[in-house]
């Protein structure tokens, strides 16, 4: 490595850890903006022009709070787990393109050319899960305690469906690698056309991943306080915070890399488009999945628990298997029987039929209604539920 | 109390079709209406900038009434401290110094920390003297402050009449009955 390219990668580390920062402050105020409007409320506008400095306003206070760290708590593993969250979610931007990656041009990751991108960030999102155990454990809180424990049974659980659903995104492409994997889309067309049942798959499990709602049992208010960062105040609650956006900055890219093109666009954003242009295409589908992650947030209530579960192992898990398994026995016909690529679109309607399919069991099975026992005199009051 | 087992009645859940099984259309609706929303006027009122319009029966600060000729209404009568559950008004009584009432108060205090806004002084009131306004937002920064007495308590009704927020509801400038002296000493003066 030569030393420009060095003093390039810094750069790149810098402007890149700055804007994810930055942005995670603003996220939490357009989220905070978002609910308010779905709530036919105007939400925050009072520090600065439309309220535009809140989140300076929200950080200083972070800043400024008194560190409490409670005297029954495990110090080093208290300590430990908010840097654990803040810096694996970071890290997993490392592989992460958020513009063209020409080998002869400035290329618009931190580390280019990863063979394993997709393993990697894998990997290292995956980690998350010891900040939230760790945080919950090391609190020595009941509540703590069982929002880590809740939240180390979700993550173990949606990592299987997450790392299946793109499995066919892989065999497709050929490649872990998250520009090859744009280049693929580039020449033969975005694989949210071929593997929408993936998308979807991958969809719901990013959402648990991040602790989002309708997935955020490990933070779930009513029932654990504040779930695993009950104990946690100050700067230390702001670095899981900002670990939580951090996270879903990624899953976004993430997901407009995979199913969405990159920075692929028809017409707009091609092979020899500038190379801001692409950026702006790929900072515009990130922004737009953002946004809907915040406004599904304000549309579906939380799962119960076992609801939670179930939808990972008996839907997600059975449904990505069986997506996977469409994908081998469609691109092993396609090049057994050397037919041209333009075969693989065979994938559409076998994935859509392979979604409605997977509900027509669930409703078979569930024949008999369930007996729901209402008091007499008509009122809707659910007095208790037998199979 | 738990429920009798005769009160409950067992009905059959209904069947679960493909298309909610689905989940996709349920959850496409509910975008829908979040999306709606986003886009629909805001019920947020910019309080200190916009004053939120309170309903007429609102019961807020007091104010004590003028009579037509601009005197205190009020005749002293000592109603709406006994009423008062609080005991939160304190009148001082004094001869009238006008020909139409037998007496008036000297001085009025409302300690407005301890009222509870009830608004049984109003509805004791024979003459409709003392009445509850529709000002809610009542700071301070002393507890000396908070007692009003009968300037400040006057005070406030020609501030409300002015900004018409609390019209004068009840018998205009006329006293009512009950300030009516006797009739034996009625033909005196």
């Amino acid at each position: 490595m030569t030393t420009q390219q060095l003093v390039l990668t810094i750069i790149t580390i810098l402007v890149v850890m700055g804007a994810i920062l930055g942005a995670c402050a603003y996220l939490v105020f357009i989220e905070r903006k978002i609910a308010a409007y779905v709530q036919d409320r105007i939400g925050p506008n009072r520090v600065g022009p439309k309220g535009l400095l809140q989140p300076i306003a929200d950080g200083l206070k972070f800043l400024f709070k008194e560190d409490i760290i409670p005297a029954h708590v495990d110090k080093v593993l208290f300590l430990a787990a908010p840097a654990i969250a803040v810096t694996t979610a970071l890290l997993a931007f490392a592989v992460v393109p958020f513009g063209p990656t020409e080998p002869d041009a400035y290329q618009f990751v931190i580390a280019p050319r990863v063979d394993i991108g997709i393993v990697f960030v894998f990997a290292v999102t995956s980690l998350t899960v010891y900040a939230i155990i760790l945080g919950g454990w090391s609190s020595n809180n009941k509540y703590s305690f069982i929002g880590g424990l809740r939240s180390s049974a979700q993550l173990v659980s949606y990592e299987i469906p997450m790392g299946m659903s793109v499995l066919g995104v892989i065999l497709l492409t050929g490649s872990l690698s998250l520009e090859r994997i744009i280049d693929h889309q580039v020449a033969g067309g975005w694989n949210i056309w071929f593997q929408p049942v993936g998308f979807l798959l991958f969809l719901t499990a990013a959402f648990a991943e991040c602790n989002r709602l309708p997935f955020d049992l490990p933070e779930a208010e009513q029932e654990l306080v504040g779930g695993y960062h009950t104990e946690y105040s100050a700067l230390k609650f702001g670095m899981f915070f900002l670990g939580e956006y951090a996270h879903v900055i990624t899953t976004s890219f993430l997901l407009s890399i995979l199913f969405f093109g990159g920075w692929h666009f028809p017409w707009i954003a091609e092979h020899d488009s500038y190379a801001v242009v692409k950026v702006v295409v790929i900072l515009v589908k990130v922004t737009a999945f953002i946004l809907f992650y915040m406004l599904v947030r304000w549309t579906i209530p939380r799962f119960r628990f076992d609801q939670l579960m179930g939808l990972a192992w008996k839907v997600l898990i059975p449904l990505a298997l069986a997506n996977l398994l469409c994908v081998m026995v469609i691109k092993q016909l396609v090049a057994s029987f050397g037919l041209s690529r333009a075969w693989l679109w065979v994938l559409l309607p076998v994935s859509l039929l392979l979604f409605v399919g997977a509900a027509v069991p669930a409703v078979l099975w569930s024949s008999r209604g369930r007996r729901v026992a209402v008091t007499a005199s008509g009122d809707e009051r659910v007095a208790a539920v037998a199979r | 109390m738990p429920i009798d087992p005769s009160d409950v009645q067992w009905v059959q859940a209904p069947k679960i079709g493909l298309l909610e099984q689905l989940y996709l259309p349920a959850i496409f609706a509910g975008m829908q209406t979040t999306v709606r929303h986003l886009f629909m006027p805001k019920v947020t009122v910019q309080f200190p900038e916009e004053r939120p319009k309170m309903p007429p029966n609102y019961r807020g600060v007091h104010r004590l009434n003028r009579d037509e000729e601009g005197r205190v209404k009020c005749v002293a009568c000592y109603m709406c401290s006994t009423a008062c559950p609080a005991h939160c008004i304190d009148i001082v009584a004094a001869p009238s110094p006008w020909p139409d009432r037998e007496k008036y108060p000297e001085t009025f205090v409302i300690d407005e920390l301890r009222c509870i806004y009830c608004g049984m002084c109003e509805e004791a009131c024979p003459v409709d003297a003392i009445e509850l306004t529709s000002l809610f937002d009542l700071t301070g920064l002393s507890r000396e402050e908070m007692m009003f007495d009968k300037e400040k308590l006057l005070s406030v009704f020609d501030e409300t009449v002015a900004a018409g927020t609390d019209p004068v509801r009840t018998g205009r400038g006329r006293l009512g009955t009950a300030s009516e002296l006797p009739p034996e000493q009625a033909r005196t003066v």
